[in-house]
């Protein structure tokens, strides 16, 4: 335990198998932080204290026949865009308000397979669309570091609860940053891994050729644990791959040599690269210091930095803003009103109780993105958008695959500028989006990414990126435990008692 | 090139979403802004590459065809706006 009576999965796991606690109070905890706090933070669309309850005595009974895993009995949010059965899943919007899922998400069975405790479901931009969690239908999430500002999003309400201490570990999705932006803003861990290693089945579709499910946690190892979870195949997402690791946690257990990244890479070396593009104009100085006092870390850890360039990132915005918002106008053609979701019936005309519908269920930011990629998507404008677009794809991705024949990972920012303040860029789409740079060219090309703290720019958190080639989670989270390790960033907690 | 009313309203009609005049201003203004930053595109040589739907290269995933249990029908229909017996029910499609 922490000084502030907060956990880590590894101390609740440990605390908990000792007798220390039981997940019955250990839950209780957590609700009491929830009830405490949350009407500041506002991390939680739902909170499930019924079933936590239940899952905690359930968690409980599974310790003491000596039959637990390490998160068993541990309290965690899911993000609302992920189905769970019989618990509200609203995806921040009207249109989902009162929609109950029939079944669970794949992530969702597996934690509760391990014994999860489910606190509730975590706000976010409506249907994972946007920057900052105001998109969200229902009331913005505050940043537990300074409560006039933004978590980042749009898994603002995972980074801020865990930041908060209101929920140990939280389930989140990054289609475009979504996972790594809001985490590197509220000063925690999140990791996006590589597009098919975590199932979607569940996960509510925004634009699925860039979805995937991530991890918010309060550290690399913590960060391991879950992943080591939800990780595999699913025969329900024919997307989804065999992991190649069975166990992402491991490695990250006892003691580190001095110069840990000396004899940790391909080549003995761990070999990092620094691409000038992602240090972009507009970036904030104290971000700048930060991230490149964080590479002097590495280096002094025993890893070789050297600059390398992925000159076809300045097409990345253009690319995912037009793929995006048009695999999004085809994934919610599906909120018609008729299966589920919100229903406009004071008409008897089929069409206009469609509009309707969509008129009213959905808010300002997902009408946009399902325009845009109507308008990308039709006669006579699809090549000159949607295929050119599809293009520049292939050489962002070429670029990442050239590089990592000379380094093992790079280091970049993971938002050029810290959390902003609330309503300071809602009414300018194209300045939100381009909070996303330094994410985006990963959804791209589905490489696995981490974000982690690595410092303070007026006394806002700073995140450092480490991205991988396809697959290479374990060793990416080798070198940013190695990271944290050396530094004492992931320690710092918001004041908010 | 800014985008016109009329354009705007197009769109909105193939995303079947019903737009408030405000609306309208509103996303003639900020769409065109969007498209604006699409522009730096076209300066990029893309002769002669490929397309990419997919970032991580898939094969088609083969099983078996076993029967599998499906969702109950009242768990499916539990959800529906409106429902006569085990179906949903929808507006007049076919005109009179």
């Amino acid at each position: 335990m922490d000084g502030d009576g907060l956990f880590t999965i590894r101390q609740a796991s440990e605390s908990l198998a000792n007798g220390k606690i039981s997940s019955a109070e250990l839950t209780r905890m957590y609700l009491d932080r929830i009830e405490r706090l949350d009407g500041r933070v506002r991390s939680f669309i739902t909170v499930t204290a019924e079933l936590a309850l239940q899952q905690a005595q359930a968690a409980d009974s599974r310790i003491a026949s000596g039959d637990s895993g390490p998160l068993t009995g541990v309290p965690a949010q899911i993000k609302d865009v992920i189905c769970t059965k019989g618990v509200p899943t609203t995806c921040g919007s009207r249109m989902l308000e009162n929609y109950v899922p029939v079944y669970d998400a794949t992530v969702a069975e597996r934690l509760f397979a391990q014994g999860a405790v489910l606190l509730g479901k975590g706000n976010t931009d409506e249907f994972a669309m946007g920057s900052s969690c105001e998109n969200s239908a229902f009331f913005s999430t505050h940043n537990p570091w300074d409560l006039d500002r933004v978590p980042g999003g749009s898994s603002g309400g995972g980074a801020a609860a865990v930041a908060a201490g209101e929920a140990v570990y939280a389930l989140g999705s990054d289609t475009g940053g979504s996972v790594r932006q809001p985490a590197s803003m509220c000063g925690v861990v999140g990791l996006k891994p590589t597009y098919g290693l975590i199932s979607r089945f569940g996960l509510v579709a925004y634009a699925s050729s860039f979805d995937q499910i991530g991890v918010i946690a309060k550290n690399v190892a913590d960060t391991a644990l879950v992943l080591n979870a939800i990780a595999g195949q699913d025969h329900r997402d024919s997307t989804s791959l065999t992991r190649p690791e069975s166990d992402y946690a491991s490695h990250l257990m006892g003691d580190l040599p001095a110069r840990p990244l000396a004899n940790a890479g391909r080549d003995g070396v761990v070999r990092l690269g620094v691409p000038e593009e992602y240090f972009v104009e507009g970036m904030q100085d104290g971000v700048r210091e930060a991230v490149q006092k964080a590479i002097g870390t590495l280096e002094a850890l025993g890893a070789s930095v050297q600059p390398v360039s992925l000159p076809s990132t300045r097409h990345a915005l253009a690319c995912y803003y037009i793929l995006a918002p048009s695999e999004c106008s085809a994934n919610l053609a599906r909120y018609d009103g008729v299966k589920y979701g919100y229903s406009y019936q004071d008409t008897n005309d089929m069409w206009e109780a469609m509009e309707q519908t969509r008129h009213q269920g959905f808010g300002p930011e997902v009408k946009r993105r399902i325009m845009l990629g109507a308008y990308a998507l039709s006669a006579g404008y699809y090549d000159a958008y949607y295929l050119k677009a599809q293009q520049a794809r292939t050489l962002i991705r070429r670029d990442f695959d050239q590089v990592f024949q000379q380094v093992d990972a790079l280091v970049t920012p993971t938002s050029p500028v810290v959390a902003f303040r609330l309503g300071e860029k809602i009414d300018d789409p194209v300045e939100m989006y381009l909070i996303d740079v330094c994410t985006l060219p990963v959804n791209i090309a589905g490489l696995p990414a981490i974000s982690l703290p690595c410092g303070f720019s007026e006394g806002l958190p700073v995140g450092l990126q480490l991205i991988g080639p396809h697959l290479s989670e374990k060793r990416l989270l080798g070198i940013a435990h190695a990271y944290e390790q050396a530094t004492e960033w992931h320690r710092a907690r918001p004041g908010l008692e | 090139m800014p985008l016109s009313r009329t354009e705007v309203l197009q769109i909105a009609t193939l995303a079947r979403i019903a737009l408030t005049d405000d609306e309208v201003e509103l996303f003639q203004e900020q769409l065109s802004e969007i498209l604006d930053q699409f522009e730096a595109l076209k300066d990029l040589d893309t002769s002669g590459v490929p397309p990419t739907g997919h970032a991580v290269d898939l094969q088609a995933v083969m099983r078996e065809d076993e029967a599998r249990d499906s969702l109950d029908l009242e768990d499916v229909l539990s959800n529906a706006p409106r429902r006569e017996r085990e179906y949903f029910r929808v507006k007049a499609v076919l005109e009179e």
